[in-house]
C-alpha cells in the first residue's frame, strides 16, 4: 500500500500528464458503466430493489449489535470459530495467531478489500508469512508491488501489453505475448500449484446472514472456493457492516450487486459457507476498524450500507480521469472519499474535495447512499476541524466579506472586469490555474446591475 | 404575478446578456419582474468549499432582498439548488423557509409554474444541450441516465418550442463538465480534462451552439472552446428561448 504525503490533486495531475492513457482509462470504465446501464434498464423494478436494499441496510445499522450477536451465536452453532477485532492491528494479529497455531507460513487469499484496508499482506510479510493473492487482477498488482486501483477491477489501470511484460518477468511467459487468454492460462497454472500446496485460505465476505450464521462470498473466478475447499484452515474476514438479517434478503442484494458492479446479472459464483467441512477449521474475523465511530456520525453513518460494488467509481467522471491510486487509500472513488476521513481526517482531508458534486454516484448506488451529499458535509467538518489550507481559508474569508456587502461587491466586480480588460496579463498567466487550459471570459462593458440601473430604474 | 429576478454574481459581472434575456423572456410571458439591486451571491462558492459557516452574511442579504416576492426566478440550476438546500437566517428563519420553497430555476418556472406550451422564438441552428448536474440531479429538471425511470426534460421541452432549433444528441447525455466551483482551480488537471472531453462530445456530433440552464458550466466550456479557437459557441438557454433570429 503506497502511503505518501501527496494529495489527490497532485497525484491526479501526474496521472493526467499522459492524456492518451487518461482517455483509455476513462473509456474502459465508461464501458463498464454502460454495461451496468444495460443490465439495470431491463429490470423494471430496479428502483424498488434499490429502495428495499437501502431499507434493509438501514435496519441493520440501527440494530447492528443484536444482529452481530445473533450471527455469532448461529455461526458458532454451525461449528465456526468467531473472532472479534477492534481495529486493523488486532485483525492482523488474530489472522497471524490462527496461522501460528496451525504451523502455517504460506497461504492463499482471495477477494477481500477488508484485508487491503488492514494492510494484512504487509503485516504477514513482516512476520514471515507468504501470501499469494489468487484473483487474477489482485495477483497482477501484487506482482507489481502495487495496491489495487479499483475494488472490483484491481488492475484496471494496467494494459494487457504491460501485463504480458510483467508475466514475462515473474512467470516466465514468452516476451511480447499479450494475448489475454494465454496470460490467463499462465496465471492459472502458476496459481494451481499454490492452491494445491497451501494449507490456509483467506477470503472476504460479501454478506453474513444473522438468521443462519452462514456467509456468502461472490466471485467470478472461483478462487475463493478453490482456496477454501482445498485448505485445512479457512479464515473469512468481514467488517461489522456485512450483516444482513435474513437469508431471503440475499434475493435482493445478489440481484443488485453484480448488475451494479460489472453489468452481469449475477456473479459466476455466489458461494454459501455454512459450516466447516470434515477435517477443516473455519474462522470468521469480525472487524470494527472505525466502523462504529462512523456509525456514531449521524451525517455519515449510512456510508456503512455500502456493498462494495464500485458502481460509483465507474460512473465518477473524476475517478475515471484520475485513476484509483490518486485517492491514496485502499478504497478509492467517491465511496472511499466519504469512508477515508473517518479513518484519518488529516491524511484524507483532500478526498472529499476530489469531486464536482455532480451526484452521479448517489444515483448509481444500489443501496442509495447519498454519497455526494456526504462529500459536501465532510467538507464542512474538515474545514471546521482545521484541515483547510491557510491560503484557501484567507481567500474564502475575503470572498465572504465581499459578497456580504453589495457596495464592495459592485466595486470589486467593476475592478475585476477593468483589470481583465486593461491588464489581461494580470489574469492570463501561469499563476491563474484557470488559464492553463481555459481562456477567461471576455469582460462585458457593464454588469447587469449597471445595465438595469441605466435602462430600467429610470423608467420607474 | 410578481417574480424576483435572482441573478448569479458571475452572470451579473460577466454575462449580463443572459440576465437581460431572462428578464425580457419573463416579461414577454406576462410576469411582473422585480430586480432587487442589492443582490450579490447565493454563497455557494464558500459553502461547496467547506466554508458554509461563512455564508451567513450572504444568506441574510438574500433574505432581505427576496423575502416579499411571490416567486424567485434564477437562470441557474446550481445557485437555485444552493438556496433551496442551504438558505437559513437565524433572525428570520420563516422568511428563509418561504424563499426555499418559492425559488425556481428558470426552465422549471416556465414549465411548472407558467405552464408554457408555446414560445414566440426562433433560432435556426444546431443546438446541443449540456445537462448541468445541479439542475438535473439536484432540481430534477431532466431525467437522469443512471435511473430506471421515464425520460423527460424541461429545458428540452422548451427548446422544442423554438422555431429552427435542431437538437443534437450526445454520446454521454449527462456527464459533468468538470467546472465544480473552486474544483476548477484546486483540481485544475482533472477539471480541464473533463471540460475538454465534454466539449469534444458536443463538437463530434456537429453542434453549432452548446446550451445549458447554467452559465457556470458554459463559462467553463467556453474557456476551452476559445482556447481551441473553435467556431462552436455557448449560449444560455434563456438567450435561445428569447431569440428572434
Amino acid at each position: 500500500m503506497e502511503h505518501n504525503n501527496k494529495d489527490h490533486a497532485t497525484l491526479a495531475a501526474a496521472f493526467n500528464v499522459d492524456e492518451a492513457r487518461v482517455d483509455w482509462h476513462d473509456e474502459t470504465l465508461w464501458f463498464v458503466r454502460q454495461k451496468r446501464d444495460k443490465a439495470v434498464h431491463i429490470v423494471p423494478e430496479w428502483e424498488a430493489l434499490r429502495e428495499t436494499a437501502s431499507q434493509i441496510k438501514n435496519n441493520v445499522l440501527s440494530n447492528l449489535h443484536d444482529y452481530l450477536l445473533q450471527f455469532e451465536k448461529n455461526a458458532q452453532q454451525n461449528g465456526i470459530t468467531v473472532h472479534w477485532a477492534a481495529d486493523d492491528k488486532e485483525h492482523n494479529q488474530i489472522v497471524h495467531s490462527i496461522l501460528q497455531q496451525n504451523n502455517i507460513n504460506r497461504i492463499v487469499k482471495s477477494k477481500s478489500m477488508l484485508t487491503e484496508e488492514c494492510h494484512l499482506n504487509n503485516y504477514l510479510k513482516s512476520v514471515g508469512v507468504d501470501v499469494v493473492d489468487t484473483d487474477l487482477g489482485e495477483r497482477i498488482v501484487q506482482l507489481a508491488d502495487e495496491a489495487p486501483s479499483h475494488i472490483v477491477l484491481p488492475c484496471i489501470h494496467w494494459k494487457k501489453e504491460e501485463i504480458g511484460e510483467l508475466f514475462h518477468q515473474y512467470l516466465g511467459t514468452p516476451k511480447g505475448n499479450a494475448d489475454p487468454q494465454f496470460l490467463t492460462g499462465a496465471a492459472r497454472e502458476h496459481l494451481r500449484e499454490k492452491f494445491l500446496t497451501r494449507r490456509a485460505a483467506i477470503t472476504g465476505v460479501n454478506f453474513a446472514v444473522a438468521e443462519t450464521g452462514e456467509f456468502v462470498v461472490c466471485t467470478n473466478e472461483g478462487n475463493a472456493d478453490m482456496g477454501a475447499h482445498l485448505a485445512d484452515v479457512h479464515i473469512a474476514c468481514m467488517g461489522i457492516e456485512k450483516i444482513i438479517p435474513l437469508q431471503k434478503h440475499l434475493g435482493v442484494f445478489l440481484r443488485l450487486l453484480t448488475r451494479s458492479a460489472t453489468g452481469q446479472p449475477i456473479t459466476t459464483y455466489s458461494s454459501h459457507f455454512l459450516q466447516p467441512r470434515k477435517g477443516q477449521t473455519l474462522h470468521i474475523v469480525i472487524v470494527d476498524n472505525g466502523r462504529s465511530r462512523q456509525l456514531g456520525r449521524e451525517d455519515f453513518r449510512n456510508s456503512l450500507k455500502c456493498i462494495r460494488c464500485a458502481a460509483c467509481f465507474n460512473t465518477c467522471p473524476v475517478y475515471r480521469r484520475s485513476g484509483g491510486h490518486s485517492y491514496h487509500t485502499a478504497i478509492a472513488g467517491p465511496i472511499g472519499s466519504i469512508l477515508a476521513p473517518n479513518l484519518d481526517m488529516k491524511d484524507y482531508a483532500d478526498l472529499p474535495f476530489a469531486s464536482t458534486l455532480c451526484g452521479s454516484c448517489s444515483n448509481v448506488c444500489p443501496v442509495k447512499i447519498d454519497i455526494h451529499q456526504q462529500l459536501y458535509k465532510w467538507r464542512q467538518v474538515l474545514v471546521k476541524d482545521g484541515y483547510a489550507p491557510t491560503a484557501k481559508k484567507i481567500a474564502m474569508q475575503g470572498m465572504a466579506s465581499t459578497l456580504a456587502s453589495p457596495g464592495i461587491y459592485r466595486f470589486a466586480g467593476k475592478m475585476g472586469r477593468w483589470v481583465i480588460k486593461h491588464f489581461p496579463f494580470m489574469v492570463n498567466n501561469k499563476l491563474n490555474a484557470w488559464y492553463k487550459h481555459r481562456d477567461m471570459p471576455a469582460p462585458p462593458k457593464e454588469s447587469f446591475g449597471e445595465w438595469y440601473k441605466k435602462n430600467r430604474e429610470k423608467k420607474g | 404575478m410578481k417574480a424576483g429576478l435572482f441573478i448569479p454574481c458571475y452572470v451579473d459581472q460577466f454575462y449580463p446578456q443572459v440576465a437581460i434575456a431572462t428578464l425580457q423572456l419573463l416579461e414577454k410571458l406576462g410576469v411582473e419582474v422585480v430586480y432587487p439591486p442589492n443582490q450579490t451571491c447565493c454563497g455557494q462558492p464558500m459553502a461547496n468549499s467547506g466554508f458554509e459557516h461563512l455564508t451567513k452574511g450572504c444568506d441574510e442579504l438574500f433574505v432581505k432582498n427576496f423575502a416579499n416576492l411571490d416567486y424567485i426566478v434564477c437562470p441557474s440550476g446550481s445557485c437555485t439548488l444552493h438556496i433551496k438546500e442551504h438558505l437559513h437566517d437565524e433572525h428570520d428563519e420563516a422568511a428563509a423557509t418561504g424563499i426555499r420553497k418559492r425559488v425556481y430555476e428558470l426552465t422549471e418556472f416556465l414549465v411548472d409554474v407558467l405552464k408554457v406550451e408555446k414560445l414566440d422564438a426562433s433560432f435556426p441552428h444546431k443546438v446541443s444541450m449540456h445537462q448541468s448536474c445541479h439542475g438535473q440531479r439536484g432540481l430534477k429538471i431532466s431525467q437522469m441516465s443512471e435511473l430506471v425511470a421515464a425520460p423527460f426534460s424541461k429545458p428540452g421541452k422548451l427548446l422544442q418550442m423554438v422555431k429552427g432549433v435542431e437538437l443534437v444528441q450526445l454520446s454521454r447525455p449527462d456527464e459533468c463538465c468538470g467546472f465544480g466551483g473552486t474544483f476548477c482551480v484546486f483540481e485544475e488537471a482533472v477539471s480541464a480534462k473533463m471540460g475538454k472531453d465534454r466539449v469534444a462530445d458536443h463538437i463530434d456530433h456537429g453542434t453549432e451552439f452548446i446550451t445549458a440552464a447554467d452559465m457556470s458550466c458554459l463559462m467553463h466550456m467556453e474557456g476551452i472552446l476559445k482556447r481551441q479557437k473553435s467556431k462552436v459557441e455557448v449560449k444560455h438557454i434563456a438567450e435561445i428561448l428569447n431569440s428572434q433570429l
